[in-house]
């Protein structure tokens, strides 16, 4: 087949990341049978995933596509663009609601099989995939909120006490983000008379009133402050976000906060590039205080889940701060670290998962011993918590280069010192996993759990001490958990290979990343691809 | 016309804000549907047209000078959708929720300290 006719195909079906998983959740609605579900999801995922890397093939060799849904010329219809950074992200989504996917075969229980887990898991990937072809703003706030109600139902998915409490706030601040960015999308029609994003572009250049921009542009980043977890505004996901099964965790680790990236880094270069400048201060507080807190938070932890929620926090300031930059290599560098944690967050979050699984508790007090037990977990682990700290030669190695060079190279170095810093940090929480999980001997069972309680911290030393002295050594290197199920184990080997690869042969990635951030800060380009090439003759 | 739906916006988005202050959970999703409806305000007073005018845009059927921003009321219906349908979750949510905490009080409703327990 030649090139030009693959694009053509490709142009006119490019509602397929969005329509694929939509056909797949409606058949897994109507479908009884758990393993038939199982089966539509997994080949859905998969037809996705083989639609986006014919995708990116296309569009990083031939440039960007459109497509104008019901032939309806562009500002008047609905857009879909697919450009580099839109094609990166369907990847990394695609790759991620794969990998979720066969670890929550061998992890999630029937029961939550049936409370219509894979259609939820379905219907948020649609959201989110439509959510990165979006090319209207309006648009981009109905796939918003798909991909949140179906999160709120994965939230709930099993109905725990825990859950149901946590729901309320998770929901209530969602939907206070949603109504902001509502607000911002009825405004900005006012102000400008349209809510196509490229038409935006052009327009929002060339308005009498700059004062008026500026507030809106407020409005969205507000918004999606709320949405990506930020400093002043992140307290509803680490009360939320350990609560559902650990593979629901793992998908919006990897997914959630990226949306609202996203967003801001979709919108805010091409329709509000001079309120960036303004803002740009404001934006290093929060980016560098939100890697701050986050770090510090997930120091303080002791339950696995809640501490890697601390990180998703604390891995946003990263990509705050290459926005703010917003530059084309900074929006490059976000674009390639957002790939990069999402693989890791979600890694990490599965094998946090099978230690909760042996162990009984998500309290990293009563692991211990993994490195004999469970070795091969352990070298996945390291792997991905060095990833995540930043070290040669992993995938974090090679995004928090890019994203450190593009922020000094405008010469902001606080902030890029900051970062490093916490770098550091980031190491120290992964060190207390390692610590507590893998490396101190198992604890003894014969503890009761009251005497825990009391002493949390003396009973590490206890354990020290030789629990062979007071308990029969039976915890002791040699013992083993039962078996691990492969499924369990493939997504994380998947994720990690993935990071690891990325790392070693980063090169074809930091190209596309870098074609991407060049598309997405360049507004004449993208208005001409949208709009058509008479529009961008009338740009000035 | 725009005046009185400033003042109508400005009405409901102060009384969902002290709604949303409240602690019972009732009140916070009263609070929440208000707030959505002051929202709906608001984007229909960005309507591009004379609010007045109020001819509806059917195509071939009137002057296109004459006809009220349709836009604005599309966005406003989807708008509606969205919300009636979180809203309906939310009260579920509420519901359940409220019958395990055995209390529709937020403090009491809200998520126990995971750690320390």
């Amino acid at each position: 087949m030649s090139d030009a006719l693959l694009r053509q195909i490709l142009s006119y079906s490019l509602a397929a990341p969005v329509i694929f998983p939509l056909l797949g959740a409606m058949a897994g609605a109507i479908t009884v049978a758990p393993r038939a579900r199982r089966v539509v999801s997994f080949t859905t995922l998969l037809l996705t995933l083989g639609y986006v890397l014919l995708l990116m093939r296309v569009v990083f060799g031939g440039g960007a596509l459109v497509l104008q849904l019901g032939n309806w010329a562009a500002p008047y219809g609905i857009s879909f663009v697919a450009d580099g950074l839109s094609v990166l992200m369907l990847l990394m989504s695609c790759v991620v609601g794969l990998a979720v996917l066969l670890y929550s075969y061998a992890d999630a229980d029937e029961e939550i099989e049936r409370f219509a887990f894979h259609p939820l898991l379905l219907v948020q990937l649609m959201g989110v995939h439509g959510a990165f072809l979006a090319g209207d703003i309006f648009n981009l706030y109905v796939w918003f909120e798909v991909l949140l109600t179906a999160s709120f139902g994965l939230l709930c998915v099993g109905s725990s006490r825990a859950q149901l409490q946590a729901g309320i706030p998770y929901l209530v601040m969602n939907l206070m983000s949603s109504t902001m960015f509502l607000i911002a999308c009825g405004l900005l029609y006012g102000l400008a008379g349209t809510l196509n994003i490229a038409q935006l572009a052009e327009r929002l250049a060339t308005l009498p009133a700059p004062g008026a921009s500026t507030v809106l542009a407020m409005l969205f980043l507000l918004g999606y402050a709320i949405k990506a977890g930020t400093f002043p505004l992140f307290s509803w996901l680490p009360v939320s976000y350990h609560t559902p099964p650990v593979a629901v965790t793992a998908l919006f680790s990897a997914l959630m906060t990226k949306v609202g990236v996203y967003a801001l880094i979709r919108i805010f270069p091409l329709v509000f590039p001079d309120d960036l400048v303004v803002l740009q201060p404001l934006i290093f507080w929060a980016a560098g205080l939100t890697m701050l807190v986050g770090v510090l938070g997930a120091l303080a932890q002791y339950n696995v889940r809640r501490l890697l929620a601390f990180h998703i926090i604390s891995q946003v300031g990263y990509l705050l701060m290459g926005f703010a930059v917003g530059t084309a290599a900074a929006i490059a560098a976000t674009a390639l670290f957002i790939v990069h944690v999402s693989l890791t967050k979600a890694a990490l979050f599965m094998i946090g998962g099978v230690a909760e699984r042996d162990f009984g508790t998500p309290d990293l007090r009563r692991m211990g011993g993994l490195v004999h037990s469970r070795p091969g977990i352990s070298v996945l682990f390291g792997l991905a918590a060095l990833a995540l700290a930043g070290i040669p030669p992993l995938s974090g190695f090679v995004a928090k280069l890019t994203i450190t060079q593009a922020t000094m190279a405008e010469g902001h170095y606080v902030i890029a010192l900051v970062g490093l810093g916490v770098s550091l940090l980031t190491l120290l929480s992964m060190l207390k996993i390692w610590n507590e999980a893998f490396w101190k001997s198992p604890p003894t069972r014969n503890i009761p759990k009251q005497h825990d309680h009391a002493h949390g911290q003396t009973h590490d030393l206890d354990d020290q001490d030789g629990p062979e002295a007071h308990s029969p050594p039976r915890h002791v290197r040699g013992h083993s958990h039962p078996r691990l199920a492969p499924l369990l184990v493939t997504p994380i080997v998947l994720l990690v290979g993935a990071t690891v690869l990325i790392g070693l042969f980063g090169e074809p990635l930091a190209r596309a990343a870098l074609q991407a951030g060049h598309e997405a800060t360049d507004v004449p380009a993208y208005v001409q691809l949208v709009l058509g090439p008479s529009a961008a003759g009338g740009l000035r | 016309m725009s005046l009185f739906l400033a003042i109508a916006v400005g009405f409901l988005f102060a009384t969902a804000t002290y709604l949303l202050l409240r602690r019972t959970v009732v009140r916070l999703i009263i609070g929440l549907s208000l707030l959505a409806h002051a929202v709906n305000l608001l984007i229909f007073a960005m309507s591009r047209t004379d609010l007045r005018a109020g001819v509806p845009a059917f195509v071939g059927q009137v002057p296109p000078e004459a006809m009220t921003d349709p836009l604005p009321q599309a966005l406003i219906l989807t708008a509606i959708v969205i919300s009636f349908g979180i809203t309906a979750f939310l009260l579920a949510l509420a519901v359940r929720s409220g019958q395990a905490a055995q209390s529709d009080d937020m403090d009491l409703m809200s998520p126990p300290p995971p750690d320390e327990h």
